[in-house]
């Protein structure tokens, strides 16, 4: 599960360009990450303020 | 249909161009001034807000697609100055005005008023939440307005959403971005500080910007857009606000933090496809954005255009398929294509370049004056190359 920090995202959307599954939309001003993720960390490396994070 | 909230209705228009950043409102503009019916959305309450961009742009080059105007020119640039790890400077000038820092709160909302001024019907806080898709054509697009869903049905859908692009994936066309192949980015507006109007900075090295930049555009009297790119791949336990920080903690420590803004820059040289039958991808939605630089304002509005005019012509033969919108494809990668690839095998190369390299290269410039009437990728290479034949090995074949 990949969840993102809200108070520090900057909603630009740079993780929905990188993510191989499509899983993650960028609806104005909040992410959306679908069941289709599959944890692949690839949005969590691309944040330019680190908002995502795995969350067990 | 005047501006008003959709109610649950059925819309109808031959073009509907999803994006009103620059490349969308161009596309709009030019479709609607070719007489056609011409819906252009933006998902966010505002146009040109948040500003997601470091607003540097070439003079001569914007000049071919809009007239000067002072309400959204922030600040007008005689040069540039490249400083190599060590702090070596690397000077390019001109006696005259070679760039722009734009306003682009002002200017992209100008855009869209030329859009709407050309017949094109604008609305605001309105989302695609699809495409239409029948027998394999793009059909037109749902949207939602506020929390009212809705359908559009148009001949030609022209997906100019950004780097967050979602409406050419919902097509069927693969616009995912490698982590090598896109920058993460922070910027900061600061005021107070003490900066030269104008010259653009540009600062380089693995511990300030691995794999990017990091900038300094001057945007008004004692304030500027300080930001800093870093390659997705190189990003990790320090991000690129970090980065930013730590430079701003030296060098600005005083200057006041006015505005924040964070993105992705794509710098994976243009998809491989920007068509599909109903519909055209244009602007950062298509890559477009120059590898080396990040810089896609002008290359948005160049594919804009041009994906307006197509869209015109598919729907005066009302043929919508790849066939006819091939021709978007033919015209943007003869010019702005080649280019862009070009540009992306030197940033290839320039991506491995190590701080002594960058140092060396910078220092066999010393003392070489670099005139620039638009400063240009091209112009650096030029002087570069052959005083550094081994350092730069692998560019000598891509110059031109």
């Amino acid at each position: 599960m990949i969840s993102v920090n809200r108070e520090k995202c900057g909603y630009c959307g740079a993780c929905v360009a990188v993510c191989p599954n499509n899983a993650i939309e960028l609806l104005e001003m909040v992410i959306s990450i679908g069941r289709n993720c599959d944890e692949c960390k690839i949005c969590i490396k691309m944040c330019p303020v680190g908002a995502l994070e795995v969350r067990t | 249909m005047p501006g008003r909230c959709i109610r649950g209705k059925n819309l109808k228009y031959d073009v509907t161009v999803v994006g009103a950043g620059p490349a969308g409102s161009m596309a709009a503009k030019t479709a609607a001034e070719l007489g056609l019916e011409v819906l252009l959305i933006e998902k966010r309450q505002e146009i040109g807000s948040p500003v997601r961009c470091a607003e540097g742009t070439g003079k001569k080059s914007l000049m071919k697609f809009i007239e000067l105007n002072p309400k959204w020119i922030a600040a007008r640039l005689k040069g540039a100055r490249i400083y190599a790890p060590n702090g070596t400077a690397v000077k390019i000038y001109g006696n005259e005005e070679i760039g722009l820092i734009l306003e682009r709160k002002i200017f992209d909302r100008e855009l869209a008023k030329l859009a709407a001024r050309a017949g094109a019907q604008v609305l605001v806080k309105t989302r695609a939440t699809g495409v239409l898709m029948e027998n394999g054509f793009v059909r037109g697009i749902t949207a939602k307005q506020l929390d009212k869903e809705f359908k559009v049905e148009s001949k030609i859908v022209i997906a100019a959403d950004g780097v967050e692009s979602q409406v050419a994936r919902w097509a069927g066309v693969d616009t995912a971005v490698k982590l090598k192949d896109i920058e993460s980015c922070a910027q900061f507006l600061i005021a107070d500080i003490d900066i030269d109007i104008e010259y653009a900075d540009f600062y380089l090295g693995n511990k300030i910007a691995p794999g990017g930049y990091l900038w300094i555009f001057p945007k008004g009297e004692r304030e500027a857009n300080v930001g800093v790119g870093i390659l997705g791949s190189k990003s990790g336990d320090l991000r690129a606000i970090d980065y930013l920080q730590s430079f701003i903690a030296k060098k600005y420590p005083r200057g006041k933090i006015i505005e924040m803004v964070v993105g992705g820059v794509p710098v994976s040289g243009p998809i491989k496809r920007a068509i599909a039958n109903g519909l055209i991808i244009a602007g950062d939605a298509a890559r477009q954005a120059d590898p080396i630089t990040g810089g896609g304002i002008v290359n948005a509005m160049y594919a804009g255009k041009i994906a307006g005019e197509v869209a015109a012509r598919a729907v005066q033969l009302e043929n919508y398929s790849i066939e006819v919108l091939r021709e978007y494809e033919d015209r943007w990668r003869a010019s702005l294509g080649k280019e862009l690839a070009r540009h992306y095998r030197v940033k290839e190369v320039l991506s491995t370049l190590t701080d002594e390299d960058l140092n060396s290269l910078a220092e066999s410039l010393r003392g070489v004056d670099l005139a620039a009437q638009e400063f240009s990728v091209q112009v650096l290479l030029k002087e570069l190359i052959p005083r550094n034949p081994k350092i730069l090995f692998k560019l000598r074949k891509l110059l031109l």
